[in-house]
């Protein structure tokens, strides 16, 4: 799979695994993209910890916590981005988490850079290829920032 | 890591954050340096919690079971240990429990997905350490989810206090379970789903491979559940607490937990020896042994007993 997509496995300098957490948040059914995007993760080499459907900025906060995540991917497809997304952002910085935030789905263009501004990490509109989502995902985490310095890292 | 920041981080995770446990786990799931040194002081305030084991085929509704389980066990603070298999050939993995949990269980519960991470002898080193610093932190009871395929993943979820091993009807006869491994680590059967036809045919299939023998006084009761209704999980929950008084008073624990400590101890041997096995079979090349295999000079047979006994010597150490 990971062949045919182009996509090299994690290459051996960085044996551990990035560790994404996948959601839809709130009221938002549509989750193929989603399902996509975890297969896409996962054969680049990634543990993808899937949310799926109807999760709240707070259970995502827990999730990110628990699993001690390096990036969040939303996937957004109800036109509640501009409202959702920045919430997204906020409630990581409460937490004082250093956990990037992804935005997929349909976002149209002149909202990116509004997203931008708020604090998301990158924005993947429909169409972006699978080469394009793993880059996206694997440059999010700031992993200069001290509270990802630690030795096995 | 400094000592400091280790304790700090453990005085955190005992006091109930969610992050510094989180970052304790990573470290041992790495199974680096690190997780040598977290894995000794978890030691010191680990040995307190209950540990039970779910294993049972994909799709039976593990998941499901162990959410449940965890809210009706009125614990102040359950954790869910959940094990998904890595792809062999990317690495990569999808963790999905979680997904058949978050509706069920209080916030309290706290989950950690993980991964097998292509090597299925590191498992049985890594989760261990998992449990102990989840146990460390004042976490109980400890629950350990696995899928019930593959040596492993079934040794891993068996060495629990308990084990409670899934399954559905229509999944086959009793002699699957028997074939899987999975009926003799059994202390507790259920039948999820038994609002399917034929819950009955499989809790009867399991009681007459249970009649013709078990290990000990403990004979495995049969529990019929529909866990996505809830249904049948306070019996389930009754029936590990009953199993958990067995194993009190009947010095099984102690047993139990005895056994578990020295296989733990042998695994790490074998995982240690065989990476430094991996290593000198690396540098091995031209006119050592490795090369004659290659040329098809010396048998692998030959080959392995000379490497062998280069690495450890024929007499054990005395005591």
């Amino acid at each position: 799979m990971s062949e045919t997509l182009g996509i090299s496995p994690q290459s051996v300098d960085d044996p551990e695994p990035l560790r994404v957490v996948l959601a839809k948040l709130g009221f938002d059914g549509h989750d193929r993209g989603l399902k996509v995007v975890a297969r896409t993760l996962r054969d680049a080499g990634m543990e993808v910890i899937y949310l799926g459907l109807r999760q709240t900025t707070d259970s995502i906060v827990a999730a990110c916590e628990q699993e001690d995540a390096d990036v969040i991917g939303l996937s957004m497809h109800n036109a509640g981005h501009l409202t959702l997304a920045p919430r997204m952002v906020q409630a990581v910085e409460e937490a004082d988490l250093d956990v990037p935030v992804v935005i997929g789905g349909i976002v149209p263009a002149e909202d990116v850079a509004v997203l931008i501004e708020a604090g998301v990490a990158a924005v993947l509109g429909p169409g972006a290829s699978a080469e394009e989502v793993v880059a996206a995902v694997r440059a999010a985490p700031n992993r200069q920032s001290p509270d990802h310095q630690s030795p096995a890292r | 890591m400094s000592p400091t920041s280790l304790d700090e981080l453990f005085e955190s995770a005992r006091a109930g954050n969610r992050r510094a446990l989180g970052r304790l786990l990573t470290m041992v799931e790495r199974q680096d340096d690190n997780a040598v040194i977290v894995s000794e002081r978890a030691h010191r305030d680990a040995g307190q919690a209950r540990v039970i084991g779910v294993t049972g085929a994909p799709g039976s509704g593990k998941s499901t079971i162990t959410g449940r389980l965890a809210a009706v066990s009125g614990a102040a603070r359950p954790a869910i240990l959940a094990i998904d298999p890595s792809s062999p050939l990317t690495g990569g993995a999808i963790l999905g429990d979680r997904i058949r949990m978050d509706n069920n269980v209080s916030s309290s519960t706290f989950i950690r997905s993980m991964a097998t991470r292509g090597h299925a002898g590191g498992l049985a080193v890594a989760v261990p350490d998992a449990v102990r610093v989840l146990d460390a932190a004042g976490c109980d009871p400890i629950i350990v989810e696995t899928v019930g395929v593959g040596q492993v993943e079934v040794t891993v979820a068996a060495a629990a206090d308990t084990t409670v091993v899934v399954v559905t009807p229509g999944w086959g006869d009793a002699v699957q379970a028997n074939k899987a491994g999975l009926l003799e680590v059994a202390d507790i059967f259920v039948v999820n789903k038994a609002d399917r036809p034929d819950a009955r045919g499989a809790r009867r299939d399991l009681e007459l491979m249970l009649d013709l023998g078990h290990r000990g006084e403990w004979r495995a009761p049969i529990v019929l559940t529909t866990a996505t209704e809830g249904e049948g999980i306070d019996d389930l929950w009754s029936e590990i607490e009953r199993h958990t008084s067995f194993l009190h008073h009947s010095g099984e624990l102690i047993r139990r937990r005895c056994l578990r400590r020295r296989s733990e101890v042998a695994d790490r041997i074998e995982l240690g020896l065989r990476d430094r096995a991996l290593r000198i079979i690396e540098a091995q090349s031209g006119e050592s042994a490795m090369g004659r295999v290659e040329r098809h000079e010396l048998s692998p047979a030959a080959a392995a007993e000379q490497l062998l006994a280069a690495l450890i010597p024929d007499n054990p150490p005395e005591e």
